[in-house]
């Protein structure tokens, strides 16, 4: 067969979000690759300079659905830290515990989704159902499913009951069963191994130059967490085993993932029995004093980092969020050269990519394809010229 | 047999009616099965039938360039041939269009839907549907050989390609599954594999090729291929049963008459509900590999084990056992 351009995305079954393959492929051997990542830009950042932090901080929650507490606690970390809040221990704990359930959901959903991609239904279908168990003690704590809104400035917004204690322990006990089998289950099903074994190679030193985060650079063998390296929260306080595995490939990165599920159980187990007592919040003030902060956060994903600057008033001066697939993407591109189309869906599902958490926006001339980026004047005058143009604006 | 009986044994049964209800009855069975497998509750028995009804009644796109009267007449060729297959397999007692060498032409007609794929996909001026059938071919080459050599095996142990004597053969209740297991695995696994499905289902991996040679049928086009899919899956059972498990007979029962004809029609669908329960196992157990794997696999292994099973038959048949 002659070369021809394969488009996976913005619209393919294997991907759930917007994003777009431009593969050439010579039969089934990928020439060349173009990644286009962003199609569903949102404003957030902005939006969250625009509104006061009590607001902005669930604005921020809803970057990601499915690290919408990694979102959140960052930010008000940061905006904490500016402020000069002490979060009270017993808020820090739950904090805690709401970030490792959300790791243990998001990891559940990922091991479904890898399963899927190879078309191992079966464990997609167990594993989604397995994470219910997480999904209902999350609505019983937060009282959402998604996006709990679990924080607050200074603090967390509900506390836990002795009852809801024993409940939430039993259903970690049930799932620290089917961790163990999700453990052997990884190591012994031969069509699982041969599609995940020596596909997406990222060997350690790559991994670090191409800035790969999270599970994605541990499966590479970069041991580097931050809830252990920069402990934030109750991390500190907690016996943390960081995971990792010399594989330096899809399995690897299979591999730190079913082991961090077990790990998230033992940290959630070990936050409920010790879960010290007190407030659970305290009181912020409205306003941070002028001072910029870089707050960093282990999302189930990797890294995050929110760059925040305040001006001494209620409104931040600048947001600015770096999500963990925007560093993982180099190490995609890298990893599927001279492979086939099969592999392409394991190994972009490898990095857990969120997808809109990563949208970024750039200027794209339609005549002649040319791209460009723009500056911040430039692109205020830009809109204001738009506007004025298109809307008939004064 | 008279023309009535003939005419009756083509149109209502086990020819067509028995067979569509059959085939939507295979599918749904499948289905569930899979989905009890998956902790899934399942469709309703009349799901197979409602999603034919759903497809018949949907817009027929036919995209620019396609040669549209070819794409409208492979599905319906697919069809005919599956089920003129049918009616060759003993379903109660032997079939009355049996000949001498019908297991040639059962597993020739077997192929067509395949090769039928490939032209469907080459024509639809489509990226994935080209890719996937060009998967299709590939896999074709790679199942069929192991599949042929492991049906050429019963027939060499009965000495005939009379798929009725095969059944014959197998009457004392000696099935050839006890003389040939190893052959018998292999015929289970390249059935998966002619199927297309998990792990086999390489032509049209969701998540890789949308639906492979399929991607642009739709509508009327798309319901009868889907029949003619189900129809090559009871189809496929039922040779495997002829072929190992002694078709519609019961070791040391012959009941004369209609009793014998309901007891051997009632055996008949027990094992090939049973075979299906084996494929739908497979499928719930296992990912799918990649196209080279299935290659380097089906040639290194699956067509070897053939070949041992063939070569230990005619050991067998020399010592002239049993």
């Amino acid at each position: 067969m002659p070369e021809v351009e394969l488009p996976i995305g913005p619209q393919h079954p294997a991907l759930k979000e917007p994003v777009s393959f431009r593969v050439v492929v010579d039969g089934e051997r990928i020439v060349r690759l173009d990644l286009d990542i962003s199609y569903n830009h949102r404003g957030i950042e902005k939006g969250a300079e625009g509104r006061e932090f009590t607001k902005a901080l669930y604005l921020i929650e809803r970057i990601c659905g499915i690290c919408s507490h990694a979102h959140a606690t960052n930010f008000a970390k940061g905006i904490e830290a500016l402020m000069g809040v002490e979060v009270p221990r017993r808020g820090q704990w739950i904090r805690t515990l709401v970030a490792e359930l959300e790791r243990l959901h998001s990891h559940l959903l990922w091991l479904g989704v890898l399963a899927h991609e190879i078309g191992y239904n079966t464990m997609f279908m167990y594993t989604w159902r397995d994470r219910e168990t997480i999904q209902d003690l999350l609505e019983e704590i937060s009282g959402n499913r998604v996006n709990y809104g679990m924080n607050r400035l200074g603090g967390v917004r509900r506390d836990l009951s002795a009852a809801l204690l024993a409940r939430a322990l039993e259903g970690l006990h049930r799932l620290a069963e089917r961790a163990r089998f999700y453990a052997e289950l990884i190591q012994e099903e031969q069509t699982l191994l041969v599609r995940t074994r020596g596909i997406g190679r990222l060997p350690r030193d790559r991994a670090i130059v191409l800035g790969a985060v999270g599970p994605t650079a541990r499966g590479s063998g970069v041991d580097f967490d931050v809830r252990r390296d920069d402990p934030y929260a109750a991390y500190g306080d907690v016996p943390l085993q960081v995971m990792t595995s010399d594989a330096s490939d899809v399995f690897g990165r299979l591999e730190v993932r079913v082991r961090e599920i077990g790990e998230s159980i033992r940290v959630a187990v070990h936050v409920l029995e010790n879960l010290p007592s007190g407030d659970i919040a305290a009181k912020a003030p409205r306003t941070a004093p002028k001072g910029e902060y870089v707050s960093r956060y282990e999302a189930p994903r990797g890294e995050l980092v929110h760059y925040i600057r305040t001006n001494g008033t209620d409104k931040a001066d600048r947001v600015s969020v770096r999500t963990p697939t925007l560093a993982n993407w180099l190490s995609v591109v890298e990893a599927i050269q001279g492979r086939v189309i099969a592999d392409i869906p394991v190994v972009v599902a490898a990095i857990d990519p969120c997808l809109s958490c990563t949208s970024r926006a750039t200027f794209v001339d339609t005549g002649t394809g040319d791209r460009s980026a723009m500056e911040w004047d430039d692109l205020v005058a830009y809109g204001i010229r738009y506007y004025r143009d298109h809307e008939r604006l004064p | 047999m008279n023309v009535v009986l003939l005419a009756l044994y083509l149109v209502v049964f086990p020819g067509f009616l028995f067979l569509l209800g059959f085939a939507w009855f295979a599918e749904w069975w499948d289905r569930k099965l899979t989905a009890r497998l998956q902790d899934r509750v399942g469709p309703p028995l009349v799901q197979p039938f409602a999603d034919f009804v759903k497809l018949l009644a949907k817009e027929d796109i036919v995209p620019e360039g396609v040669p549209a009267r070819l794409q409208a007449a492979l599905p319906l060729v697919a069809f005919a041939a599956v089920a003129t297959a049918f009616l060759y397999v003993p379903v109660v007692g032997s079939s009355p269009f049996g000949a001498p060498g019908d297991l040639v032409l059962v597993l020739y007609l077997l192929t067509l839907p395949t090769v039928l794929l490939f032209v469907l996909g080459w024509t639809s001026r489509n990226v994935f549907a080209r890719i996937g059938a060009v998967r299709a071919a590939t896999q074709l080459f790679v199942y069929e050989v192991p599949f042929f050599l492991a049906c050429l095996g019963p027939a060499l142990a009965a000495d005939t390609w009379a798929l009725g004597d095969v059944v014959a053969a197998q009457a004392t209740g000696l099935w050839t599954v006890l003389l040939q297991p190893l052959g018998f695995g292999v015929a289970i696994v390249a059935l998966q594999a002619k199927l297309e499905r998990t792990p086999f289902d390489i032509p049209e991996a969701e998540t890789e090729l949308v639906a492979g040679p399929l991607t642009e049928i739709t509508g009327r086009k798309l319901a009868i291929w889907n029949l003619a899919k189900d129809i090559a899956l009871v189809t496929g059972a039922a040779l495997l049963v002829a072929l190992f498990l002694g078709g519609p007979t019961v070791p040391g029962v012959s009941v004369e008459g209609l009793a014998g004809t309901v007891i051997g029609f009632a055996v008949f669908l027990g094992k090939v509900l049973l075979i299906l329960v084996v494929l739908a196992a497979i499928r719930a157990g296992v990912a799918r590999i990649r196209i080279d794997q299935l290659v380097t696999w089906g040639w290194s292994v699956l067509t070897p084990l053939a070949l041992t099973q063939i070569a230990l038959a005619l050991v067998l048949k020399g010592v002239g056992w049993p």
